[in-house]
């Protein structure tokens, strides 16, 4: 079979599973459904990246989307606990706008594409040659070395402001401090007493160890 | 033969899925979350189209920042999406009207 007739054949279908998967993150009930099928969406746009010929980023775009972002939609969806009716309210109600919205949207971008007149434009030899991921890496760390670095910066701004955000301090709460309990000295917990031994009768009940009231909550 | 046309048509038709999508779902702000997610992928398609097309690396460097700000973008998001539902217990977008905007 023609190559570029497969080409186009397989574009149709990772278009259409695509898109498939859309309409279903924006219309099923349950939430968890909808994160997999973004997934299902994701995936099937890496396929036609592929089909461009931009193995990287279709690479990326599963590692990063797929593997890390998808799976915290997941556990943050699967630790709220939502309530579906609640959720699904007023969705008949905006529909009809959603739908007429979406569709004079698409129909002025196509007009505007000029899809007959581009359709001539074909896509032409691949210009990153062999590889994909040279040809990339060339341009990240020679031109784009500094937007690459402030990435990088602003992933970790990412996860520290992820972290500050959740992070709680309860109150009321006992909880170990091991730099506490390391630092512990036998004379913080026992204090050896020194009884003379002709009182031993009147003391009757050996002298508990005295422990700190400060360091209780640090057991 | 593939096109140039065929990925932006495909682009357009995800971003207003996405669109749709943010007018339905007036009630889960984790769908929004996803729409936008959505948008993000069909605004990622063109520019890989076009730097295909037009033989220029730029095109794929700025998709690479775009996923990078987007994983940022979500992680805080979802955080702040958490820290809400602790405080207010609900995730419903009319419901979050504290600052009265």
């Amino acid at each position: 079979m023609n190559t570029d007739l497969l080409q186009l054949i397989c574009f149709y279908l990772f278009a259409a599973v695509a898109v498939i998967g859309a309409l279903m993150v924006i219309t099923v009930k349950n939430s968890v459904h909808a994160v997999l099928s973004l997934v299902l969406t994701f995936f099937s746009m890496a396929c036609v990246w592929l089909l461009a010929e931009a193995e990287f980023l279709a690479v990326a775009l599963v590692v990063v989307y797929v593997g890390a972002v998808m799976v915290l939609f997941l556990f943050v969806v699967m630790m709220l606990d939502i309530k579906q009716e609640v959720v699904r309210e007023g969705f008949i109600r905006y529909l009809p706008v959603g739908i007429v919205v979406a569709v004079v949207m698409l129909v002025e971008m196509l007009a505007m594409i000029g899809v007959k007149a581009m359709h001539a434009h074909t896509l032409g030899p691949n210009p990153a040659g062999n590889s994909n991921v040279a040809w990339l890496g060339q341009a990240l760390y020679t031109d784009f070395l500094l937007p690459f670095e402030i990435a990088a910066l602003i992933l970790t701004v990412g996860i520290v402001a992820a972290v500050a955000l959740t992070l709680r301090q309860r109150v009321g709460v006992r909880h170990q401090t091991a730099s506490q309990q390391v630092e512990v000295q036998a004379t913080d917990r026992v204090r050896v007493i020194k009884v003379a031994t002709e009182q031993m009768a009147s003391v009757s009940p050996a002298p508990a160890p005295v422990v700190d009231p400060t360091q209780e909550n640090a057991k | 033969m593939i096109t140039l046309s065929h990925y932006i048509v495909l682009g357009a038709i995800l971003f207003c899925i996405a669109v749709a999508g943010l007018f339905i779902n007036r009630k889960n702000v984790i769908v929004l979350l996803m729409a936008i997610e959505l948008m993000l992928l069909a605004v990622n398609t063109n520019f890989v189209a076009f730097s295909r097309f037009f033989g220029d690396v730029g095109g794929q460097v700025f998709v690479f920042f775009i996923l990078t700000v987007a994983a940022a973008e979500s992680a805080i998001g979802l955080a702040i999406l958490v820290l809400l539902f602790r405080n207010r217990s609900t995730i419903n977008v009319a419901e979050i009207d504290s600052m009265k905007g």
